[in-house]
C-alpha cells in the first residue's frame, strides 16, 4: 500500500500512531492537575517539534532522492562537526556536555550523529568493489563509526555511544562474517556468566565441557589444538572481564549491571530507578489506572519519567493491554522498515533504511528492557515517544529520509546486488 | 544466505517483542507485589484528628480546651536530599547528631507511608518551621489536640490524656485506636472518652515523592468524615472547687460536695493537687517523676480512691440502722460513764453527762451509745447467730453505698472496705466471733473504710431522708438528651424515711450545742457530724460530714483532713466555710468567719516527714 507519491502509507500510519502515543504520554507524565492543556508545557513543546519535523519532512520530500547519496559525506561531516562543536561550546547539563544552546532551544548533536553516520556507512558499503575481506574497507568502516562513538563518549554519554553497535546488525545483514556477531553474543554471555558466577567457576565449567567434548572426539587429533585454544581464549576473556569490570567501569556503572543481573539489591541507590519503574509499570495491572491517573507517575517517583522512562507512564496508566499495543506498534514499525529496506533496489537505500530499522530496534530493546528490569540502565530515549526535541526531530528526519528513499525506489532501474 | 540472515533478524525482533510482552504480563498481571508496593509508596492515609470535646462547669464556665500539638512527620520512602540541614536543625532547635539519630529512627519505624521525626513540637517552633517547610521536602506536620486549662484547679477530677497503651491497643474491640493516639487516662477524660474524643476522620490520597498531595484515592469513597467530640458540661461549680482547694492547700485530704436532690457533685477536691496543665501531653514528661516521687502522692485522687475509717461521722448511719432494725427507738437512753465495758476490756468515751438520748449521742458523739446499739442488734432474737446479724448489718451498709463502687464518673474509684462474714470466719474461726470482736464498727473504726465521696454520699442520703442518686459530675452532654440513666434513678436505703428526722435532729444539735457548735454559721441550719479517726500511722484524721439547710438540703459535704487531729478543729470548719460559700457567698467576706478562713488557709498540716520532699513545681502556675 502506498500513496501516489510513493510514500509507504503503512509506515506513515505507524509513525503517526507512535508519535501520538508519545505526545499523550509526555502530556500525562508531566501533567499537573488543572495546570496545562495538551498544547502547553512539555507535550506542547513536543507538538511544536512534530510541527517542525513535518516542515523538515516536506523539504526532504521536495529534494531529489539522489541528493542524499551525493551529499552523504557532507551530512556526515556536518554531524561530526557538531559533535566537536559541542565539546567546545556545549553546555553542561547533569554531568554530560551534550547540548548546544541556540537561544531558547538546546540541541543534542549526538541524536543527529546516528543519522549522519548512517550516510557514511551506507556510502562505504555500497561503494562498488567494497569487500569484507579488504582490510582497507574494514578500516574505513571502523573509523567512520569510531569517530562519533569516541566523540560522544568524551561528552560523557555512554548510552548514546552504545547505539552505534546497531550497525553490526547492518554489517551482518550485508555479509560480514557471522563469526563477529556470534562472538559478540558469546562475549556477552561470558560476561554475564562471569559476573554472576565469577571467572573461577566459569573456567571450571569451560574446562569441564572441554573434557567431555574431548572424551567423545579424542580420535580426531586435529580438533585438539583449536579446542584448547578456544578454551584458553574464553578463560582469558572471562578473567579480563572480571578485571575490566572491577577496574575500568565506574562504580555506578558496575552497580547498574549488578542490579540488572539481580546480583545486588539496591532499591534506594543504583536500583532506585528500575525499582520505581517496575513498580509503576507493574501496578498498571491488566487495563491500567486510566489516562492521567497513574499515581506513581503523578507522584514523580521515577526520575526521567518523561524522557528515558516514558514507558512507565504507558505501563501504569494503560496496563498490559496498552503496553502490548505500544510494543506491537514498535515491532510492526521496525519490521515494516526492514521490509522497505529489503525491497529497495539500490544498495545505498537498502543499507540506509536497514540502519534506521536497526537503530530503532536497538533503542527499543535497550529502553523498554531497562524499564522492565531486563537491561541495565542505559540512558537512551524511546524513539518518538520520549520527551526531547533533538531525539524527536532526529528520528523524524531519519524516518522521513528513509521514506523518501523508499518512495523513489522505482526510479532506480538497476537493481544492485551483492 | 542474505535472506536467511534477514529472517534471523526478523525472528530476533519478534522474539524480543514476545519476551517483553511476557515479562510485562508477569509484572503487571501475574505478580501483585508491584501494585502493593505502589500503594505503599504513593498512597497515604491521613488521619484527621477531631476536636476533643470541651469541658465546662455547671455555670458553663470553660474549664478545658484544646491546644494543638504538632508532630513533625516524614514521608516514606524517606528521600531527603538537597535540604539545608544546618538551617533545618537550627529552626527545630536540635543539633546535627540528633538530626541523624532521629532520621535513622524514622527510617526504622515507618508506618503506612509516614514516620515520626519529632513529636510534640511547640507552637513557636511550628510557626517558624511551617513557613519554610517547602524548603524541606519530605517533611510535613500532623496536628493533634493536647489539653489546656482555664483554671489551675480540679486536676484530679478532670484527669488527663496520654498515649494509648500497648495493652489497650491489643485489647480494643472496635479497632479505633492506633499507636500514638491519645485517650483519657484518668478522671472524666477517661470516663467520657467516647463522648469527648469524637471520631477520627480518614483521607486517602496519593502523594508524590515529596509527600505532597496528588489527588484523592478512589473518588474519596474510602474516606471517613471526621466527627468532633461532644462538649461536656459538668456539675462542678468551679468557684466552689477553687475555694475548697484554697482551704485544703498544704493539707492532705479531701472535700466532696454533692447536691442531694440530684446527686450532682459540686466540688471534688483531693489535696495535694497539681496544676492540670503540668500533666498534659506536652508537659507530663517533665513533671511525671516529680509527681511519682512526691510522698504526698499529688496525683492520687483521694476523694474517690482513698478509703478512710469514717470514725464518728459514721454514727448517724449506725443510729439509723439501729432504729430500723429495732435495736433502739428514738426514745432510747443509754447511760455512759465515759467508757463502755466489754468483759475485761473497756472502750473509751469522753466526758459528758450520764443519761444519753439519741440526739445527745450524736451531738456529743458518745461511743457507749453505739456500742449498745450494735450489741443489741448483734444479739437480737431476730437473728439466729452473729453471722446472720452481721450480714443484715452489712446489707444496710450496702444500701447506703458503703463497701462497693458507687459508679461515679470519675475514675479510678475505690470500693472502700466492708468485710463479709467469711472474712471474720477466716480471721477468728467459724462461729468463733461475736459482736465483741467487731464492736468498733459501730463508731466507724476497725474494718470499715469509706472514700470521701462515699462519706459525702452518706450525708446526701441522710439529707434526702433515705435515698440517694449515684454521685456524678456530668450534668449535660452536648447533642445528647440525657446523662447515663444510672444517674437519674433513686437508690433507696433499707432504712424507712420515718427514722431519719430523729437522727437529723441529732445532727442539727451538733452545730448548735454539740461538737461543732463553736463554728456554727448564723442563718444556715447545718446538720453535721464530726469524726476523729484513729490513725495507727500518725496523728488522727479529722473528718466531718454535713448537709444544709437541714430541712431543705442544697448541699451535702464530707471533709477529711489527714493527720490533723479533731474533726471539729479542721474538717468541720472547712465544711462550714464551703457550705457558706455555696449557699450565701456574699455574707462570707463580711462575716466574723473571715479570720477562721484565713487561719485555715495559712495552716500547713502536712506531716513534717513529708514537707521537705515536696516538689512545688507541680503546683505552680
Ligand atoms: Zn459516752
Amino acid at each position: 500500500m502506498q500513496s501516489k507519491s510513493g510514500i509507504d502509507i503503512i509506515s506513515v500510519l505507524l509513525f503517526v500512531a507512535i508519535a501520538a502515543l508519545g505526545i499523550t504520554s509526555v502530556y500525562s507524565a508531566t501533567y499537573e492537575p488543572g495546570a496545562e492543556s495538551l498544547f502547553a508545557g512539555r507535550s506542547g513543546k513536543q507538538l511544536m517539534w512534530l510541527g517542525i519535523s513535518v516542515v523538515v519532512g516536506v523539504v526532504i520530500f521536495l529534494l531529489n532522492a539522489n541528493f542524499f547519496q551525493f551529499f552523504s559525506w557532507y551530512i556526515y561531516g556536518a554531524c561530526m562537526l557538531l559533535l566537536v562543536l559541542v565539546l567546545v561550546i556545549g553546555a553542561d547539563i547533569s554531568g554530560a556536555r551534550s547540548w548546544i544552546k541556540l537561544g531558547p532551544v538546546s540541541i543534542q548533536p549526538s541524536e543527529f550523529a546516528k543519522y549522519g553516520t548512517t550516510f557514511a556507512v551506507a556510502s562505504i558499503l555500497s561503494t562498488i568493489g567494497f569487500s569484507w575481506s579488504k582490510l582497507q574497507d574494514l578500516l574505513k568502516i571502523g573509523v567512520v563509526i569510531l569517530i562519533p562513538m569516541g566523540l560522544i563518549l568524551i561528552q560523557g554519554d555512554a548510552g548514546s555511544a552504545l547505539v552505534f553497535f546497531s550497525f553490526f546488525l547492518v554489517f551482518y545483514r550485508e555479509g560480514m562474517t557471522s563469526v563477529v556477531l556470534i562472538s559478540g553474543l558469546t562475549a556477552i554471555a561470558i560476561f554475564v556468566f562471569t559476573l554472576v558466577f565469577g571467572s573461577w567457576y566459569f573456567s571450571l565449567a569451560v574446562v569441564g565441557i572441554f573434557l567431555v567434548f574431548y572424551a567423545f572426539t579424542y580420535s580426531e587429533k586435529k580438533l585438539l589444538l583449536p579446542s584448547i585454544s578456544i578454551v584458553a581464549l574464553t578463560i582469558l576473556f572471562s578473567l579480563s572481564v572480571q578485571f575490566l569490570f572491577d577496574n575500568v567501569l565506574q562504580e555506578h556503572q558496575q552497580k547498574r549491571i549488578q542490579v540488572t543481573l539481580n546480583l545486588i539489591e539496591d532499591n534506594r541507590g543504583a536500583g532506585y530507578n528500575v525499582n520505581q519503574s517496575k513498580i509503576a509499570i507493574g501496578s498498571g495491572g491488566m487495563y491500567g489506572k486510566g489516562f492521567l491517573n497513574g499515581a506513581h507517575t503523578k507522584g514523580n517517583f521515577i526520575p526521567e519519567q518523561e524522557t528515558d522512562f516514558i514507558f512507565c507512564t504507558i505501563g501504569e496508566e494503560g496496563g498490559w493491554a496498552v503496553s502490548v499495543g505500544a510494543l506491537v506498534l514498535f515491532i510492526l514499525f521496525i519490521l515494516r522498515l526492514y521490509h522497505l529496506a529489503s525491497r529497495a533496489k539500490k544498495k545505498f537505500k537498502r543499507i540506509f533504511i536497514f540502519s534506521l530499522a536497526s537503530i530503532l530496534f536497538f533503542h527499543f530493546l535497550v529502553n523498554i528492557g531497562m524499564t522492565i528490569g531486563l537491561m541495565p540502565v542505559i540512558g537512551i530515549p524511546l524513539p518518538l515517544v520520549s520527551y526531547g526535541g533533538s531525539s524527536f526531530l532526529g528520528f523524524c528526519i531519519f524516518i522521513f529520509t528513509a521514506l523518501k528513499l523508499d518512495a523513489t525506489r522505482d526510479e532506480d532501474l538497476i537493481s544492485t546486488y551483492s | 544466505m542474505r535472506d536467511n540472515r534477514s529472517l534471523y533478524i526478523y525472528f530476533g525482533v519478534v522474539l524480543v517483542g514476545v519476551i517483553f510482552i511476557l515479562r510485562l504480563f508477569q509484572i503487571q498481571v501475574l505478580d501483585d507485589k508491584y501494585a502493593n508496593a505502589a500503594d505503599r509508596i504513593s498512597l497515604r492515609k491521613q488521619t484527621v484528628y477531631p476536636q476533643r470535646g470541651l469541658i465546662f462547669d455547671r455555670h458553663e464556665n470553660l474549664l478545658v480546651y484544646n491546644d494543638p500539638l504538632y508532630d513533625l512527620m516524614l514521608s516514606v520512602p524517606i528521600r531527603i536530599s538537597n535540604i539545608d540541614t544546618a538551617s533545618f536543625c537550627k529552626l527545630l532547635e536540635i543539633d546535627r547528631a540528633e538530626f541523624d539519630k532521629r532520621l535513622n529512627a524514622a527510617k526504622r519505624n515507618s508506618f503506612r507511608g509516614k514516620a515520626i521525626f519529632k513529636k510534640n513540637i511547640s507552637n513557636l517552633v511550628y510557626a517558624r518551621l511551617q513557613e519554610r517547610l517547602y524548603e524541606f521536602k519530605g517533611f510535613f506536620f500532623e496536628i493533634r489536640q493536647d489539653r489546656n486549662y482555664k483554671y489551675n484547679s480540679a486536676a484530679h477530677l478532670l484527669g488527663y490524656l496520654g498515649e494509648v497503651s500497648r495493652k489497650q491497643l491489643d485489647r480494643q474491640v472496635e479497632e479505633y485506636y492506633e499507636q500514638g493516639d491519645f485517650n483519657g487516662k484518668k478522671g472524666v477524660e477517661r470516663f467520657y472518652e467516647k463522648e469527648l474524643r469524637g471520631v477520627k476522620g480518614e483521607q486517602y490520597f496519593y502523594v508524590d515523592k515529596h509527600g505532597l498531595d496528588r489527588g484523592s484515592y478512589k473518588d474519596k469513597k474510602l474516606d471517613k468524615e471526621v466527627v468532633d467530640g461532644k462538649n461536656l458540661y459538668l456539675s462542678i461549680d468551679i468557684e466552689l472547687q477553687k475555694y475548697g482547694e484554697k482551704l485544703l492547700a498544704n493539707k492532705l485530704g479531701s472535700v466532696v460536695a454533692i447536691e442531694p436532690s440530684t446527686g450532682e457533685i459540686l466540688a471534688l477536691i483531693s489535696s495535694p493537687f497539681y496544676n492540670p496543665v503540668k500533666f498534659n501531653i506536652q508537659n507530663r514528661g517533665s513533671y511525671y517523676n516529680a509527681a511519682i516521687n512526691d510522698p504526698t502522692k499529688p496525683i492520687f485522687n483521694r476523694a474517690v480512691s482513698a478509703p478512710y475509717p469514717p470514725g464518728s461521722t459514721f454514727k448517724p448511719v449506725m443510729a439509723l440502722v439501729g432504729l430500723q432494725d429495732g435495736a433502739i427507738t428514738k426514745n432510747t437512753y443509754f447511760g455512759c460513764r465515759g467508757y463502755y465495758k466489754l468483759g475485761r476490756r473497756t472502750i473509751a468515751c469522753h466526758y459528758h453527762s450520764y443519761n444519753t438520748s439519741l440526739q445527745k449521742s450524736i451531738a456529743s458523739s458518745c461511743n457507749t451509745y453505739y456500742c449498745n446499739i450494735f450489741k443489741n442488734m448483734m444479739q437480737s432474737g431476730k437473728y439466729e447467730n452473729t453471722e446472720e446479724a452481721y450480714n443484715s448489718w452489712r446489707r444496710y451498709m450496702r444500701s447506703f453505698g458503703i463497701g462497693g463502687e458507687l459508679g461515679i464518673d470519675v475514675s479510678v474509684e475505690s470500693r472502700g472496705w466492708l468485710r463479709d462474714a467469711a472474712y471474720y470466719d477466716r480471721m477468728y474461726g467459724e462461729d468463733k466471733w461475736s459482736y465483741a470482736r467487731i464492736i468498733s464498727l459501730s463508731f466507724g473504726q476497725g474494718e470499715l473504710g469509706l472514700t470521701p465521696v462515699q462519706m459525702a454520699n452518706v450525708a446526701a442520703t441522710i439529707a434526702n431522708r433515705g435515698h440517694y442518686y449515684i454521685p456524678h459530675v456530668v450534668r449535660r452532654i452536648e447533642n445528647q438528651d440525657s446523662i447515663p440513666t444510672k444517674y437519674v434513678v433513686k437508690n433507696h436505703t433499707l432504712v424507712d424515711p420515718k427514722h431519719f428526722d430523729a437522727v437529723i435532729q441529732g445532727m442539727q444539735q451538733v452545730t448548735r450545742t454539740g461538737t461543732a457548735s463553736a463554728i456554727a454559721i448564723k442563718g444556715i441550719d447545718i446538720a453535721g457530724k464530726t469524726g476523729t479517726v484513729q490513725n495507727p500511722h500518725g496523728k488522727n484524721h479529722s473528718a466531718y460530714i454535713a448537709f444544709a439547710p437541714a430541712d431543705n438540703p442544697k448541699i451535702a459535704i464530707a471533709v477529711v483532713v489527714e493527720e490533723a487531729g479533731y474533726g471539729a478543729t479542721w474538717a468541720a470548719p472547712i465544711a462550714h466555710l464551703v457550705i457558706e460559700k455555696y449557699l450565701s457567698p456574699d455574707t462570707l467576706e463580711v462575716s466574723s468567719r473571715a479570720s477562721l478562713e484565713k487561719k485555715i488557709i495559712k495552716s500547713n498540716l502536712i506531716p513534717y516527714k513529708y514537707r521537705t520532699q515536696r516538689d512545688m513545681s507541680l503546683y505552680a502556675e
